[in-house]
């Protein structure tokens, strides 16, 4: 089975390119971009702020079971031209790492059929690689705390 | 590494190491349980060797990072198929 999220990321590069085709027309696909509520239900987050304008801001917490807010991020819009592009500045908050630059591109393919093509650039190679391997590390941790849990069981 | 030659049976594998048989066995069930390792019935042994498929998708730190946005991209295609638009 083909994959519907692909991801290119060549060797030494500062960029990568995330692509995925959409069974939902362009108008659809951008929608969950614009609207707050639209986007706080598929990013599993709470839109703080989502200025859908030039140098508007846009901020997202997400917050886990007990309401601590453990992963926040947030930004600014350079473009955004409704159905065809979103370029946005992307930064974590109480993260080390520096801010990254997001290009995002809507594609009609049919009446019925939508892609959407997503270039991030980072300061740096190293910084794309450290990015790229955190939900590697946060699978490990799972994996980990799996393996732990089995062992309990075990003793 | 042992297993990346051939496949043992949890006798052979133990006493390569200092760690009591029990242990070992117990590092066994847990691979295998994560799939890592393969069991094979050979008349009374049990063989263990590696699973190559597992390792290779260990050893791709993007695809969970691809997982990541395949989720999200999931999620948020089954949500839009279902939006009514607000009138």
């Amino acid at each position: 089975m083909e994959l519907k999220t692909k991801i290119h990321a060549e060797d030494g590069k500062q960029e990568l390119t995330i692509t995925r085709e959409f069974e939902l027309p362009v108008e659809l696909l951008f929608r969950a971009y614009e609207d707050a509520d639209i986007v706080a239900q598929w990013m599993n987050t709470k839109v703080v702020q989502l200025e859908n304008r030039k140098y508007g801001a846009w901020q997202f917490d997400t917050s886990d079971d007990k309401g601590n807010i453990v992963f926040t991020a947030s930004g600014v819009y350079h473009e955004f031209i409704p159905n065809q592009k979103i370029t946005r500045t992307f930064e974590m908050g109480n993260a080390p790492f520096d801010v990254q630059l997001e290009f995002l591109e809507f594609e009609a393919l049919d009446e019925a059929h939508s892609k959407l093509t997503m270039q991030i650039v980072y300061r740096s190679g190293a910084l794309r690689d450290q990015m790229l391997k955190l939900p590697f590390k946060q699978g490990l941790n799972m994996a980990h705390n799996r393996l732990q849990e089995i062992v309990n069981k075990l003793k | 590494m042992l297993l990346a030659s051939q496949a043992m049976t949890a006798g052979t594998i133990a006493s390569n190491f200092n760690t009591a048989r029990p242990t070992v066995s117990k590092h066994l069930a847990i691979l295998t349980e994560c799939e890592l390792l393969e069991q094979q019935q050979n008349g009374r042994e049990i063989y263990y060797h590696l699973n190559p498929n597992k390792m290779k998708e260990i050893a791709d730190f993007i695809e969970p990072f691809r997982k990541l946005w395949d989720d999200r991209f999931n999620k948020l295609e089954d949500i839009m198929k279902a939006y009514k638009p607000k009138k």
